[in-house]
């Protein structure tokens, strides 16, 4: 053993010192401010966080504006929930230094305001010379617990293999309008660290939208309107649907719906049908399913009941005998009221709203809140995120050979911060250099505007 | 703009564009010469329009009926005598209503809101040719798209036509294509497709695309204004328009109540009888305060002092009256020294004799009572808890009482007002309560009408 490997261990190790060949096994499981420690010490991205949020104005171009990374706002969540707000750091090593310092258990990400946020107390609330925020990407939260009523595998906080899908289809179905219909080109998904996802748009269009443009956007990915009280939750108007509400149903979810979440949830099955028969608003069908159903509760052909009664379901609903558009609507407005994204609208509509920054460590579980890939969302299992423990138990065992800031890179770590980097990070960076190149010029060309009163 | 006192009237800066009458923008000032008392009365026309919108906007009228009521109070009161002159009209009365609402940041966002509907529903009403000339006069970005284009989505169109009940698009209906970003009430209701940050938006859907930009450009330039009127403008002109602008925004456009007319005189006899049924709640809530306390500070008696002149209380009747209560608290000798004067002032019976008017619900509403004072609006100045209270007391049933306090709490005040004399009367005030001396006279002519047989 070496000097520095022996030193190294000394700092990790929270239990009994012991010969470093055995140490795999004997960090528990725990969540541990003492992990987090080595955790921001060794493997939290401090310096590609600070590029992204710079947004390329850490750079040495003219038009880079140095006062841009010391505005934005972070928050800590520290131990015993006390809670610190408009933390703003002026560079990468005040930002790096200042998580080290607190080993906050959460940290947020806000706007980037008019002024530096830790001096906001000299400035006005309204009229000239304000404190407000200027710039914020635009973000979604999906929580898979305001899901509750689509899924009986699991309730609350918990997830499975069974129910995360319905995640997965939020991310498929919102990813692909983000760019198709708004033209949006980096976005960002990360795993919340428990039940959900988070989205991050960070091109500059998306950062610069205003209050009434996010909520249009929020409203433009609204279906539905869940409460206790009514029914049908989702209610799809008109003859026709919507080219993005359409597209989503034929591409993705309807798909979903019948080879996947109808089984694994047994939606159909005998003591859970009548919810789905619930949102039919024909007595005459209802009836005559429930009269087929309580008839046959076996499925004579070997199929999966649910799949051979929603057949039936179908076809009774679609059928040519059906007049009425409200009654044919009715199949696609229960595969959407399963499994139509459930966004909360409130994080999405204000500029001001903070949410978890990437790589956090969820206090709960000790997950790390990891990217996901949406061209490959399919394959995300979040029971097999690296958690804090799994992480110190992987350095521990790789003592020896690399040092420095690639310790992440021998960790289960590795994939998640090269993709953040290489997916996300460098294009936006291009871009932003791009953009920042372009603007200057543009500025310097530009007239001025005299107005009469 | 010019402002004349001679009769000089040079050719309009039109409100055209290519050829094609349009709505006026307001762009720039025109340079046109003005008389002076022009230059007042067509502000006072155009803001009988903005405050009927106004009116119109507070009661929760519904698109269709606004869109007659503009174009009803723009027919009523735009009008010239010469026709070439009715643009004319248009573009002057709006930039001295410029001058008049530029003022503060309240008086702003009242003009902004209600040239903003002005323009909206002026819009909607004409054709497909003046909104192209008006998009490109206002320089929204906005392509029309092209044949190909509309082909290579036409069933996407269609599909969205068809989702939201409108007729399907063919190859002769135009199409706009703008950033999504300038449409967002389009796009979160699902009207229109997007595609790649692109909107595609049909003509009929264009309104909702043009009013927000003629309003932030209106915004700026209130500003400007602004900024223009403090540091030069007022100065400049304070011999001849200041005296004006400053009068306009705070003006009461109706008939000011100084001559009591058809009742003549309410006695002293009549008078508690006359608060109770006829009086609105500013009112009673002084007289009751004046009687349970013998005294009012100054605003109070100010504000019911000229109200009970304009309701035809003679000057030795009111004497009387301040006195009899007055004497209860400070004794007769000191009411003749103190008081007496005062009143006797609101009657332009001393000093410079003016008779002054009675207080408008306006300029009722822009006070600001403080410690010790019960004058102003109650329905502005009031606590919920007291408005409901004195509600009560005026005999408002539950149901309309919450109808009530709802729209003081939208700082409807004068709709509040409305709201309870037709509570109280049972019979509806459709012009709105605009004085309180109005309120008493549509009260009495109220139940006069129901007691024929009373003198």
């Amino acid at each position: 053993m070496t000097k520095e490997a022996e030193n190294e261990r000394d700092d990790m190790l929270v239990d009994d010192p012991e010969p470093q060949n055995e140490q795999l096994d004997d960090i528990p499981d725990e969540f541990n401010p003492n992990y987090l420690k080595v955790y921001y010490g060794r493997l939290f991205p401090h310096a590609d966080m600070f590029k992204w949020m710079s947004y390329g104005n850490d750079g040495k171009h003219p038009a880079c504006d140095q006062s841009y990374f010391g505005r934005r706002e972070f928050s800590f969540t520290l131990d015993n929930d006390i809670y610190l707000r408009f933390q703003s750091f002026k560079n990468a090593s005040e930002l790096e230094n200042g998580i080290k310092d607190k080993c906050p258990f959460k940290i947020d990400i806000g706007p980037v305001y008019s002024v530096d946020p830790s001096k906001r107390l000299a400035y006005a609330q309204s009229g000239d010379n304000i404190f407000t925020p200027v710039e914020r990407e635009l973000v979604f939260d999906i929580d898979i617990s305001d899901y509750d009523d689509a899924r009986y595998c699991c309730s609350g906080a918990d997830v499975c293999l069974d129910c995360w899908p319905l995640m997965t289809i939020a991310i498929k179905v919102i990813d692909t309008s983000l760019r198709d219909d708004f033209g949006f080109n980096h976005i960002l998904w990360v795993y919340s660290g428990r039940r959900g996802v988070h989205c991050w748009v960070c091109d500059g269009k998306a950062r610069r939208l205003n209050n009434e443009q996010r909520s249009a956007i929020a409203d433009y990915f609204r279906v539905y309107k869940g409460n206790n009280n009514s029914k049908s939750k989702v209610s799809l108007v008109g003859p026709a649907l919507h080219p993005f509400l359409a597209r989503s149903y034929f591409d993705v979810l309807r798909d979903f719906f019948e080879e996947k979440l109808l089984c694994s949830q047994q939606l159909l099955s005998d003591d859970r049908y009548e919810k789905i028969l619930e949102m039919i608003p024909d007595e005459s069908i209802t009836s005559e399913l429930r009269g087929k159903w309580q008839d046959n509760r076996r499925s004579s052909s070997g199929k999966d009941v649910n799949v051979v009664r929603w057949e039936q379901l179908k076809q009774l609903l679609q059928s040519g005998k059906q007049k009425a558009t409200g009654i044919r609507r009715c199949v696609e407005e229960i595969v959407f009221s399963f499994t139509y994204p459930r966004l909360d609208m409130e994080v999405s509509k204000h500029m001001n709203h903070l949410l978890k920054a990437p790589f956090c460590i969820h206090p709960k579980t000790g997950r790390v809140c990891v990217p996901i890939d949406p061209n490959v969302c399919d394959d995300f299992d979040p029971t097999n995120v690296p958690t804090l423990s799994k992480l110190l138990r992987e350095i521990n065992t790789g003592g020896l050979q690399v040092e420095g800031d690639k310790v992440w890179e021998r960790t289960s770590m590795g994939k998640s911060i090269r993709y953040f980097r290489e997916s996300f990070l460098q294009p936006l960076m291009k871009s932003c250099k791009e953009e920042i190149e372009e603007s200057y010029s543009a500025k310097v060309n530009q007239s001025k505007n005299s107005l009469n009163w | 703009m010019e402002v004349v006192r001679s009769q000089k009237k040079s050719s309009s800066a039109a409100a055209y564009s290519d050829g094609v009458s349009t709505i006026p923008l307001y762009r720039s000032a025109p340079t046109l010469e003005v008389r002076l008392e022009d230059f007042e009365r067509f502000a006072v026309d155009r803001l009988l329009v903005l405050r009927g919108i106004s009116d119109g906007l507070a009661r929760g009228k519904k698109s269709d009926e606004m869109g007659k009521l503009v174009s009803d109070l723009w027919k009523a009161n735009m009008r010239h005598p010469h026709a070439s002159e009715v643009k004319d009209k248009d573009i002057i009365s709006h930039f001295v209503l410029r001058l008049v609402y530029c003022r503060t940041e309240e008086l702003r966002k009242w003009f902004l809101s209600m040239e903003s509907t002005l323009f909206r529903y002026r819009f909607r009403r004409e054709t497909s040719d003046v909104h192209r000339a008006l998009m490109t006069e206002l320089g929204l970005p906005h392509k029309v798209v092209t044949n190909a284009e509309f082909e290579g989505l036409r069933e996407k169109l269609s599909q969205v036509a068809r989702s939201i009940g409108q007729a399907l698009p063919t190859a002769d209906t135009v199409y706009y294509k703008v950033p999504w970003e300038q449409v967002p009430e389009l796009v979160g209701s699902r009207r229109v497709l997007i595609k790649k940050g692109y909107a595609y938006v049909a003509l009929n859907q264009v309104v909702s695309f043009v009013v927000p930009h003629f309003r932030s450009h209106l915004s700026k330039a209130l500003v400007l204004t602004n900024r223009k009127w403090t540091s030069m403008i007022r100065e400049q002109e304070k011999d001849r328009l200041t005296p004006i602008v400053e009068a306009l925004s705070t003006s009461y456009l109706g008939p000011d109540y100084s001559q009591a007319k058809e009742f003549g005189e309410i006695t002293l006899k009549d008078i508690d009888q006359v608060a109770r049924s006829s009086f609105p709640l500013c009112m009673r809530h002084l007289f009751d305060t004046l009687r349970d306390d013998h005294h009012l500070k100054h605003g109070g008696r100010m504000q019911l002092g000229l109200f009970l002149k304009g309701v035809g209380l003679k000057l030795d009747d009111a004497l009387a009256f301040w006195k009899a209560e007055f004497s209860q608290k400070v004794g007769a000798e000191r009411f003749d020294k103190e008081y007496a004067y005062g009143i006797r002032h609101n009657y332009g019976k001393e000093g410079k004799r003016t008779d002054y008017t009675p207080f408008s619900c306006q300029k009722i509403i822009l006070s600001t009572p403080g410690v010790g004072d019960h004058h102003g609006c109650p329905y502005r100045h009031f606590s919920e808890e007291n408005l409901r209270a004195a509600l009560g007391k005026m005999g408002v049933s539950s149901r309309e009482l919450d109808e009530v306090v709802d729209k003081a709490k939208g700082r409807h005040y004068q709709l509040a007002c409305t709201l309870t004399f037709e509570a109280v009367h049972g019979a509806s005030c459709d012009a709105g309560i605009n004085h309180p001396n109005q309120y008493f006279t549509d009260s009495q002519n109220i139940l006069k009408a129901k007691k024929p047989s009373t003198a």
